[in-house]
């Protein structure tokens, strides 16, 4: 899902970092959004919900709508759509109440 | 600690108003939830008549450099909580900020259209797949399909083709209380007029022509074919909608229904198409939510995007010292926003008592605003410049009322 070429923005720098995501490592770009580096790995569900558990992804990626909110380093509510992902981040999709 | 001016928010308005005063010599904070400064430029890419590609990334990149160097304390992934009187800034890591002059520039929010199914995985607003493409180099779905034909998801339907997406049709909502206009063939040939600038194709130009004569208009509608119409190689759909988003888990299909010249569904007619990603363009709104929390009065005007805070042609709302700069008045261009933010920043520095001809800085300012606007290659809203008149005489009126109870 990379665009590692474009005929505008030319070619893509590749600054790798690792992370991983529900206990699976993956590659990332540093100081991308943890949404587009799952995005980029082909991952779109970043969590369920609280109420009927059902999955949700990025929609307005803004950090308004919250519907991606992923749980990071052990931390809840964490907006994929507008935090850095970083080397060894481990993330989770968060799912259940949040009693 | 304490500055001249706070801004909120670090786009393209917010920017340049930092810099304008901070450049008079003001002492200025800029604060952001986002952990990279530009806002919606970040994302923006489009090729301009005159000056070729405007990317917005680079023009970012400019201005935080221009800031950094003024001296501009540039605060990064902090939310406000809160604004009180006279003014406390209240930041989400416990830090307060004091300051006379707050400069709201928060940009606007999508409006969604909830189609059956919008929640699954693989929806997702226009404005975050441009983010995606232009931004983060990642495309948002390999086969994707836009529901709204507007300027934006036109623009951005080009965006994703030239990163090597498969935009596979571009189609208007359907019909429902909240969102007729936005599905009726016949009032989005008048909506694509304001693309007229822009220009895309043959067909575009025609249509915007049309848009100005009735009978036209709707021999348009009645006649546009029922297998759409190719805009830079997409297929763009005024006779069909997408009525479901399908998926166990994500999105793995559309259903596609025809729709007639006035946007009703026809009976009986669907099929399916599999895409693995759906965009929806439901157009802009301001994001005013701080303005309403400092307690500026608020004006709703339909040609600027909804509820805007009243506001003075300085850009001062209804609280003293509190100012408002690009989309937060209204859905318009980057630009316009950029100009915006320096006449904030004009009239701001003036205030402090750093400019020597304070009044003709800020005329000349007001002039640059209404050149960027006059010259905008894309207009989101189509009666932009009588919604912005509307909103000087409720001013006048105000002002008015105002010194008359005084």
């Amino acid at each position: 899902m990379r665009i590692t070429e474009h005929p505008v923005l030319g070619k893509l720098e590749k600054k790798p970092v690792t992370f991983s995501f529900n206990g699976k490592k993956y590659e990332a770009q540093a100081g991308e959004s943890i949404a587009a580096a799952l995005l980029a790995n082909d991952i779109r569900i970043l969590r369920y919900t609280e109420k009927h558990g059902t999955p949700r992804g990025i929609y307005c990626g803004i950090g308004h709508c919250y519907e991606c909110r992923v749980m990071v380093n052990g931390e809840r509510n964490f907006r994929a759509c507008i935090t850095p992902v970083k080397q060894d981040m481990q993330i989770l999709s968060q799912h259940g109440e949040i009693l | 600690m304490t500055y001249d001016l706070v801004v909120i928010g670090a786009g393209p308005a917010g920017m340049s108003a930092a810099i304008k005063a901070a450049k008079a010599g003001a002492h200025v904070a800029i604060i952001d939830e986002n952990p990279v400064s530009g806002g919606k430029l970040l994302g923006q890419l489009y090729h301009e008549p005159d000056s070729g590609w405007w990317v917005g990334r680079n023009i970012a990149r400019e201005m935080i450099a221009k800031a950094s160097s003024l001296g501009v304390a540039i605060f990064r992934k902090m939310e406000i909580w809160g604004i009180f009187p006279k003014w406390n800034i209240m930041l989400n890591n416990g830090e307060r900020l004091t300051t006379e002059h707050v400069l709201i520039a928060t940009g606007a929010a999508e409006k969604a259209i909830p189609v059956e199914g919008w929640t699954k995985p693989g929806v997702m607003a226009i404005g975050a797949a441009q983010t995606l493409t232009n931004f983060h180099r990642v495309k948002p779905g390999k086969k994707v399909v836009i529901i709204g034909v507007d300027p934006l998801s036109l623009s951005v339907a080009q965006e994703l083709k030239m990163a090597g997406v498969e935009v596979a049709g571009i189609y208007p909502p359907p019909a429902t209380e909240v969102s007729s206009d936005k599905s009726n063939p016949k009032q989005i040939i008048q909506g694509l007029s304001a693309m007229a600038h822009l220009a895309p194709n043959a067909l575009l130009k025609a249509a915007g022509k049309a848009a100005n004569h009735p009978t036209i208009k709707n021999i348009a509608a009645k006649c546009y074919p029922s297998f759409g119409v190719k805009v830079w190689g997409i297929p763009l759909h005024l006779r069909k909608t997408i009525t479901a988003i399908e998926g166990e888990k994500q999105v793995e299909q559309v259903r596609i229904t025809a729709i007639d010249g006035n946007g009703n569904q026809k009976n009986g007619r669907t099929k399916t198409m599999g895409v693995d990603c759906v965009c929806i363009s439901g157009g802009l709104y301001p994001l005013s939510e701080l303005a309403e929390a400092a307690g500026c009065d608020f004006v709703y005007i339909e040609e600027l995007g909804g509820h805007v805070p009243l506001h003075s042609p300085e850009l001062e709302t209804t609280k003293d010292g509190i100012y408002v700069a690009g989309n937060i008045t209204g859905i318009e261009g980057a630009k316009v926003a950029m100009a915006q933010g320096e006449l904030a920043g004009t009239a701001i520095s003036s205030r402090l008592g750093l400019l020597q001809k304070g009044s003709d800085a800020i005329s000349e300012a007001q002039v640059k605003v209404q050149d960027a606007r006059a010259n905008a290659v894309i207009t989101f809203q189509q009666h932009i410049e009588s919604g912005r008149e509307k909103l000087a005489q409720c001013w006048h009126t105000n002002v008015q009322t105002s010194s008359g109870k005084g």
